[in-house]
């Protein structure tokens, strides 16, 4: 597999998982607006996961739904981060937050690549992607105007770092690390980044989920 | 056998007559699945048109890649074209080739009239928060005291905000 495809697939991979994580609050978020926040948001990110897997499977001879539902939970290249279920709001905010500004920098670097399909991908994945920067910047300085929020955003960021660290190859993580210290106002712990690679146990379960209506189906059904 | 041939013939002639100012007029009359009172023309999303050889050439772009309305548009498209006679190519563009600034005066007319705010002109930079806060006009009633309510909606494409001066929640096309 060439290296762009291994790119793809792992973009892919964080953009499709992360959809699916978000669309857990449909119906269930603390309220209306931001179930339908949320559910957007996730829509997006399964469109962006889509493009950027026909990309691949063009490379691969593939198409974006075998891309998507037929490999097993342990080829996913998606980054711990989006892995992790963590159905509470502060974690949520914070995961949120996290991914887009890891996201944010990643797509800068694609939108200035050689590759034309990949940057021109990367441009209108991002003017998307900045509706989905200002929704979480909005929460997180929701949740930086009260004390309790405070206290319960820096837990979960905290709690979320080294995963946060592990969406990015090292040449961005420093990057990463100032905005986060900048919008925070204090600096992060130093630890390990947890990188792709590493498949959580709640991989494997959404994943169950994710592929059971396609996996019910008889091979080669048309839907 | 002969007769087959001569349909044929008769087919690649008739095919070869279609310009692409037909086709832009016909594309014209296929509406947006989710806003129908605009078309896909007015939308800006078809971006080329080429005929040769009977086969007719479409690249479009999606609005929002995750648009689920692609399929039914790709569909109206190579409907479209069959019934001009002529054989469908439609390529789909996943760049930055549109923006909602593509969007056609008479389509923002149409979206106005229909109660959606038509998108605002699109930065240089890109959007901030403090831009959607603000300045943005009601298309019920023209105030421009209105607010955000949300910046997601009942599309991609879409955000909901709210007119203080005659107290209607509207929709807001996102400008991208």
């Amino acid at each position: 597999m060439s290296e762009r495809t291994d790119l793809l697939l792992a973009i892919a991979d964080d953009e499709l998982i992360l959809g699916w994580r978000n669309s857990e609050w449909t119906g269930i978020a603390p309220f209306l607006e931001e179930d339908v926040a949320f559910s957007s948001i996730a829509q997006n990110e399964i469109g962006h996961a889509r493009a950027l897997y026909e990309l691949a499977a063009a490379e691969l001879g593939s198409t974006a739904d075998e891309l998507a539902f037929d490999r097993p939970p342990e080829e996913y290249r998606a980054a711990p981060l989006v892995q992790l279920r963590r159905l509470e709001w502060a974690r949520t905010i914070a995961r949120h937050w996290l991914y887009e500004t890891a996201d944010e920098l990643r797509l800068a670097a694609l939108k200035d690549s050689d590759d034309r399909e990949i940057a021109g991908l990367a441009a209108k994945m991002d003017r998307e992607e900045a509706y989905h920067r200002m929704h979480a910047e909005m929460w997180v300085d929701r949740l930086l105007a009260t004390e309790e929020g405070r206290e319960r955003l820096g837990e979960a960021v905290d709690e979320l770092w080294p995963y946060a660290l592990g969406v990015l190859d090292d040449t961005l993580r420093p990057e990463l690390a100032a905005r986060a210290q900048k919008k925070l106002g204090r600096a992060l712990p130093d630890v390990e980044p947890i990188a792709r690679g590493v498949h959580e146990d709640e991989l494997a379960e959404l994943w169950k989920e994710m592929t059971s209506v396609r996996r019910s189906a008889p091979a080669g059904a048309q839907w | 056998m002969e007769g087959d041939d001569l349909g044929a013939a008769l087919g690649a002639c008739r095919r070869a007559m279609v310009t692409t100012d037909e086709v832009w007029e016909a594309l014209g009359e296929i509406p947006d699945p989710e806003i129908p009172v605009i078309s896909i023309v007015d939308l800006g999303v078809v971006k080329n048109v080429a005929v040769a050889d009977g086969t007719v050439s479409i690249d479009f772009t999606p609005t929002f890649l995750g648009c689920p309305a692609l399929d039914a548009m790709r569909l109206a498209m190579e409907a479209t074209i069959a019934e001009l006679g002529a054989t469908p190519d439609i390529r789909v563009r996943h760049d930055d080739s549109w923006s909602t600034d593509d969007i056609t005066a008479e389509g923002r007319e149409k979206l106005r009239a229909a109660g959606f705010a038509p998108p605002t002109p699109r930065p240089a930079e890109p959007v901030e928060l403090v831009q959607l806060q603000r300045g943005h006009r009601c298309p019920y009633c023209g105030s421009m005291s209105t607010k955000l309510e949300n910046l997601f909606g009942p599309t991609p494409c879409r955000s909901i905000r709210y007119c203080d001066d005659c107290r209607q929640p509207f929709e807001q096309f996102k400008t991208i």
